[in-house]
């Protein structure tokens, strides 16, 4: 099976430190995996180092078919080799409209020039307008993004996500702050676009893991602990000493 | 879920649709919300273009009606230069607007590279206009001078006030007009792109890459002060207000030409810079001014984007000063200390960041404010154990103008114009208000 | 060894008190030698002086001074001598015992007027007889007067006098100064290499100069290098020497003809304009200078000007007559000598300047890192950064100079203005955070431009209340002077004790922030605010005492700063740039680090001024080239802070 995205034996120290240690990880070009683990298992930096935030010690980190390192790249190239990075906290840009906030991820030539000769040609503004009615924008595309509401900017964060027409999404505790529907809506999303692409959910909650219903891979001190289904997991003696044996 | 199939409606690539549509499109029976995106005309999307282009243009006449060139004597020749540099100044503002308001990169040199656009046109003003006077002086021997001769007389004359009658090699093109002005902008560029490349490159960012600014502005002054920097030290270059060959032209017409001249280039610039702001080019700017690590998830290459933003500016600023110092006549080092970038922030601020016409409104407003007090004609204020004279006590007030500016009012006079027109911006519950990124304590303060 | 020393003194004195009791009277040597000092050849003289020598008598040296001076006459009446001074009745006379005599017309003397070769040895013998003065304080003044104007005449004299010295110390100064001038005046060759070589590593000041003149070198030129010349080696033209310089030394030995100078060329052609033609020439057409030279030439064939030397035959003579650089000093082996034992000093002269330069670098770095570690409190621990810091370090030094108006006592007002300046910048600095930076802790762009604001006021209403000029704030007396280790290695006092209030204030800031609670909350504070405003800690208590801690220390460097520099209201301003450089380059938030900075931006500032003295301006915009590309390497500095914590 060809990966999409394959992390092996990658170690990276901070002050002494061991955020990661020898961690190895691997996801097919459409497949929907769950991160779990408790705190400072290393979930944060494990996204940090895939989207180049983070340059780890020792270690490959190779991407797509050609398998090219992504430890050369920077944060924007990653970004434009089509992985793409949810926040937790959402981070729009709340001095400019959503629609604006939209045109900004919506895919296409990013360089300075480019950005200049851009115009909103027609079916990028059908894009734009889809996406904003999926997530229930549309009557606020108008508005700064600074007015919407917490999970409205949530919203608006999956939608400049899905604008960028990423290869594998990370995806960074997408329940939290929300409402029932609206956990049902975005696991809905999140099921329906693993379908064409690979998707990284890292999550506490467990519940939610469950009606992901995917592949679990459990990070303990910076290294895998256990892989496999949620229940193969959770009856691992190891998973459940590491979480009940920390309360 | 039947919305979620547009997920994959455009796989992959760009979408090849029709040409792009700006400026028209059909309205009718639109999806909701699309009024947002409705392709509007460039000056329904920047309404303050009309107003700023018809109030300059009106300006511009009323000057040219009062001037002394067309024989009505109410306005002197030295207020029409001071009124030319002011619009030249209004230039810098612009360009620091857009380094600082939009892009949030706290310039410290932008005068810098406004000075050294000033150095260069001013290179071939002094050597052209030395080489007349050269030309006039050999005229009456026998034996028809040599250019060599000629050069070296005008070496003698430029550089014997710094004891020295060698050309430097840095004047290698003061003969060329072309050429200097070619340097006028590749000057300033060159020095900003390097700069940009390396302080952009290593991520410096914030008060930091502001310090790092004031240290090059610093340098280059201090260079420039060195008697064998070749530019004449401390003494500048002078007589910049004679145009070559323009002798028997007035001063009176002089001046107005340069005063067209300036209110031309602002207007282009500002017809340029509004056109490229409220495109998507203006909201990547924006977007890495308030969350430049968000952009670059995104996929912009936000160095690149600060890198042609600065090196654009200091181009633009490098423009101004061509134009600014053959009105003022003579430039000297002291015109890039570091204190001169600050002021232009300070200008910027009062006038309000982030919007184009706010750093017009503040460039006249301060540096038109400060020659009314500095000039002495601002009425003392005699407190009867002291008197207040404004010449000495202005800089103060400025000074203390700005920590109010800056506490108080953050959007500068430019606010004064939200108020009229009931424009808020949403509440962001303490959270930073633009360019402020890269600072330890809000970093350690999220954490 | 001591013991050995005292009895060899007491043995001198011996000898020099027995030592008048052998030697004959001025009157009776007089008397014996009248004829030939009346009319005195070098021939015959010599007797005469090596008897005055040998003497003794006090007025033996009056008596010389007269005699080579012109001031000795004798009496026609009985041919006695007496010294003459100038009188209304003609001279006053003073006999041979040095009492006064009366006075007499001028034609009963005849004066005594001894050529010019008689009155050198005259001289030198009177070199000798100061030399031996009994007042060692003549003794060193002959020294002195010896060394400041080296003479071939100084060595005999001086060579006999380093026997009979008694003080240990003029004798070791007698015998350096008696090889000095052996090295240059000695006949013998061997004798004055021997000189050079004694003095080994010796690196003073009087060898270098004494060797110097033996390696001076003068162009001369010629096929043959000139008959028993000291070549030192021969030039190459274009390469050792230009061309134009070396066909100038032809010129000056009248080997070649001079060259044409284009203004003598443009003299000459002005002077033959025939019908607005020289030479054939147009006068219109000579703007460029090969239609000049055509015209010369022209002039040249038809017998109206001289002829110039051209191009080839400029080559020629170069190549025909070699330029050499000849030794003034004829002997080869001397210069040999000197010329190796100036190199050995070059080294030995370089290695200690490189000590000085790190004393200059270190006194530097420690005025950097006064001026920084304010900064490196308010902003390397607090993160905010303040630009009105220069004003705060100006304050300081105000404060010295209105302490100083009012306390004249020097000492007494800098030990009042050190805690007085604290005081005030302290006040300035809290009245500073809690009106101004309390609001901006979360926006540090604005903090760096709101403080910019209280610069700019601050230092106008420094200069409206002190005006424009440089204010004195002096440095009390013992702080004066300089420590010299020797004629290169030295540095002034008022450094040291600017070093010294480094190591303080670094030892303050540690114990402040290592051994006190207010450092424990302070630290608390800025890893997590939260946490510590959670565990009681007032954090804006904390701000405030930090930022005023920050800007006292501030005021104590300005008093400091002040003792050196000109005391104006842009002292502080001067200092900035460079103050947060060193918190930048040494990484922020790392007392080490800001030292690491200052000593680094110190050495490179000192080690480019060394490099190119001429300019410290270039120096100061090297420096922060340095600095920007240094960044590019270290975005975080010397030491710095990894990991998460250090933030992005």
């Amino acid at each position: 099976m060809s990966a999409l995205l394959e992390v092996s034996g990658v170690s990276v120290t901070f002050d002494g430190f061991r955020a990661i240690n020898n961690l190895s990880f691997t996801i097919g070009p459409a497949e929907m995996r769950a991160v779990i683990g408790p705190n400072g298992a290393g979930k944060t930096t494990f996204m940090d180092i895939v989207t180049g935030k983070t340059k780890p010690d020792t270690g490959k980190v190779l991407w797509g078919e050609k398998s090219v390192s992504l430890l050369s790249l920077s944060e924007a190239q990653i970004a434009r080799a089509g992985i793409g990075r949810k926040f937790q906290r959402p981070t729009v840009f709340e001095d400019q409209s959503v629609a604006e906030n939209l045109v900004l991820a919506l895919k296409s030539p990013r360089g300075p020039l480019a950005a200049l000769r851009f115009a909103l040609s027609g079916p990028g503004r059908d894009r734009v307008l889809d996406l904003a009615r999926e997530v229930g924008l549309s009557d606020h595309l108008a508005r700064k993004a600074g007015e919407l509401s917490h999970g409205q900017k949530q919203w608006l964060e999956i939608a400049m996500l899905l604008a960028q027409e990423p290869r594998l999404l990370l995806v960074d505790e997408p329940a939290a702050g929300m409402t029932g529907v609206e956990r049902e809506h975005t696991t809905a999303m999140l099921v329906e676009m693993a379908r064409t692409r690979a998707v990284v959910v890292v999550e506490h909650d467990m519940d939610f893991v469950r009606r992901l219903n995917c592949k679990v891979t459990v990070l303990h001190e910076g290294s895998v602990l256990a892989e496999g289904s949620l229940d193969h997991v959770t009856s691992d003696p190891t998973v459940i000493d590491v979480y009940l044996g920390r309360g | 879920m039947t919305a979620l199939s547009s997920v994959d409606k455009y796989p992959g690539g760009e979408p090849s649709g029709p040409p792009p549509v700006r400026g028209s499109g059909g309205e009718g029976a639109e999806p909701p919300g699309s009024a947002a995106l409705a392709p509007r005309s460039f000056l329904a999307r920047n309404p303050s273009v009309f107003w700023f282009l018809a109030i300059l243009i009106g300006f511009t006449a009323l000057v040219t009606v009062l001037s002394p060139a067309l024989g009505a004597e109410v306005i002197s020749t030295s207020f029409i230069k001071t009124l030319g540099k002011t619009l030249c100044l209004c230039l810098v503002a612009l360009a620091m607007d857009v380094v600082w308001g939009y892009t949030g990169i706290l310039s410290l040199g932008h005068m810098a590279f406004f000075a050294l656009g000033g150095y260069m046109i001013g290179q071939w003003l002094m050597y052209a206009r030395t080489e007349e006077i050269v030309l006039t002086s050999l005229a009456g021997t026998p034996i028809p001078p040599t250019a060599a001769e000629v050069a070296q007389g005008v070496a003698t004359q430029i550089f014997g006030v710094v004891g020295s009658s060698e050309m430097p090699a840095i004047w290698s093109f003061a003969h060329s007009l072309p050429a200097q002005l070619a340097l006028v902008v590749l000057v300033p560029g060159l020095l900003a792109f390097l700069f940009g490349w390396l302080a952009f490159r290593s991520r410096v960012t914030g008060v930091y890459l502001s310090i790092l600014t004031q240290a090059m502005t610093l340098a280059l002054s201090l260079y420039l002060f060195q008697n064998d920097s070749g530019l004449r030290g401390n003494n500048g270059l002078s007589g910049l207000q004679n145009l070559p060959g323009a002798a028997q032209i007035g001063q009176d017409r002089l001046s107005l030409w340069f005063f067209w001249a300036s209110a031309a280039a602002l207007a282009l610039t500002y017809l340029l810079l509004a056109w490229a702001l409220s495109g998507k080019f203006g909201s990547v700017l924006r977007a890495i001014r308030d969350d430049e690590a968000r952009v670059r998830f995104l996929g912009y290459p936000v160095e690149a984007y600060k890198i042609f933003v600065f090196t654009g500016t200091a181009v633009l600023c490098g423009l101004a000063g061509a134009l600014y110092y053959p009105q003022a006549g003579i430039i000297n080092p002291a015109e890039l200390a570091p204190i001169a970038s600050i002021y232009l922030a300070v200008w910027v601020a009062i006038g309000g960041r982030g919007r184009l016409y706010g750093a017009v409104l503040g460039a006249v407003f301060v540096s038109l404010l400060s020659s009314w007090f500095t000039g002495g004609r601002a009425p003392s204020i005699p407190l009867g154990f002291y008197t207040v004279n404004w010449v000495d006590w202005w800089q103060v007030l400025l000074g203390l103008a700005f920590v109010l500016v800056t506490l108080f009012a953050p959007k500068g006079l430019g606010g004064l114009v939200d108020m009229a027109q009931k424009i808020r911006t949403p509440d962001r519950k303490g959270a930073p208000l633009g360019p402020d990124d890269g600072a330890l304590q809000e970093r350690e303060a999220q954490e | 060894m001591r013991l050995t020393l005292l009895s060899l003194c007491a043995a001198l004195c011996l000898c020099l008190a027995l030592a008048p009791a052998r030697a004959e009277s001025l009157a009776q040597i007089a008397a014996a030698h009248a004829a030939a000092i009346e009319k005195p050849s070098r021939t015959t003289i010599g007797p005469v002086i090596d008897a005055l020598a040998a003497s003794g008598d006090p007025m033996a040296a009056p008596f010389l001074q007269a005699w080579g001076s012109k001031g000795l006459g004798r009496r026609k009446s009985d041919g006695a001598f007496f010294l003459l001074a100038p009188d209304p009745a003609g001279y006053a006379l003073t006999d041979l015992t040095g009492a006064p005599a009366g006075t007499s017309a001028t034609s009963e003397i005849t004066e005594l007027k001894p050529n010019a070769g008689v009155r050198g040895l005259i001289a030198s013998a009177l070199v000798a007889f100061t030399l031996s003065d009994p007042d060692p304080a003549r003794r060193a003044a002959a020294l002195e007067s010896i060394a400041a104007d080296p003479k071939a005449e100084s060595l005999d004299p001086l060579r006999a006098a380093v026997e009979t010295e008694p003080d240990p110390v003029l004798k070791a100064r007698k015998l350096r100064l008696e090889r000095l001038l052996t090295l240059r005046f000695d006949p013998d060759s061997a004798a004055r290499v021997a000189a050079i070589e004694g003095f080994g590593a010796d690196a003073g000041l009087d060898l270098r100069a004494a060797l110097s003149p033996l390696v001076a070198t003068k162009r001369a030129a010629g096929p043959i290098p000139p008959e028993g010349a000291n070549v030192a080696r021969t030039l190459t033209p274009g390469g050792d020497i230009s061309e134009a310089e070396a066909y100038a030394v032809l010129v000056d030995a009248g080997l070649a003809p001079a060259r044409l100078r284009p203004e003598d060329q443009k003299t000459a052609l002005a002077a033959h304009i025939a019908e607005g033609k020289v030479g054939g020439v147009p006068v219109a057409d000579l703007s460029s200078q090969a239609a000049r030279d055509r015209a010369y030439t022209a002039l040249e064939q038809a017998g109206t000007v001289p002829t110039a030397a051209t191009d080839d035959e400029v080559t020629a003579a170069l190549a025909a007559n070699p330029v050499y650089e000849i030794y003034a000093e004829p002997d080869p082996a001397v210069t040999a000598a000197a010329t190796r034992a100036l190199h050995e000093i070059g080294l030995k002269v370089g290695a200690m300047q490189a000590v000085d330069l790190g004393l200059d670098a270190l006194s530097l770095a420690s005025i950097y890192f006064l001026a920084a570690i304010g900064l490196a409190i308010t902003f390397g621990v607090m993160g905010v950064i303040n630009m009105a810091h220069g004003e705060f370090i100006t304050m300081g030094a105000y404060t010295g100079y209105v302490v100083q108006l009012w306390v004249p006592d020097l000492t007494l007002s800098i030990l009042i203005a050190l805690p007085l300046a604290f005081a005030l910048t302290f006040g300035a600095g809290v009245a500073i955070e809690r009106l101004v930076i309390r609001h901006l802790y979360k926006r540090p762009l604005e903090t760096l431009l709101a403080t910019f604001g209280i610069s700019i006021a601050l230092q106008q209403i420094f200069k409206n209340i002190f005006g424009t000029q440089a204010r004195p704030l002096t440095a009390p007396a013992w702080l004066d002077g300089a420590w010299v280790v020797n004629d290169v290695i030295g540095i002034s006092y008022i450094r040291i004790a600017i070093f010294v209030l480094a190591l303080l204030f670094l030892g303050f800031f540690l114990w402040l922030m290592k051994r006190t609670r207010l450092g424990l909350e302070v630290r608390a504070v800025t890893q997590n605010p939260a946490m510590a405003a959670s565990m009681g800690i007032n954090p804006d208590r904390i701000n405030m005492l930090t930022f005023g801690i920050g800007s006292g220390i501030a005021g104590i460097a300005g008093v400091a700063i002040g003792l050196f520099a000109k005391v104006t209201s842009e002292l502080g301003s001067d200092y900035i740039v460079q103050s947060f450089m060193t918190v930048v380059v040494g990484g922020v938030g790392n007392i080490w680090g800001t030292l690491a900075g200052a000593t680094m931006i110190g050495t490179l500032q000192k080690l480019i001024e060394f490099l190119n003295p001429s300019n410290t301006l270039a120096a100061q915009t090297y420096m922060i080239l340095f600095i920007i590309l240094f960044i590019q390497v270290r975005p975080r500095g010397i030491i710095a802070l990894k990991g998460r914590a250090a933030g992005d």
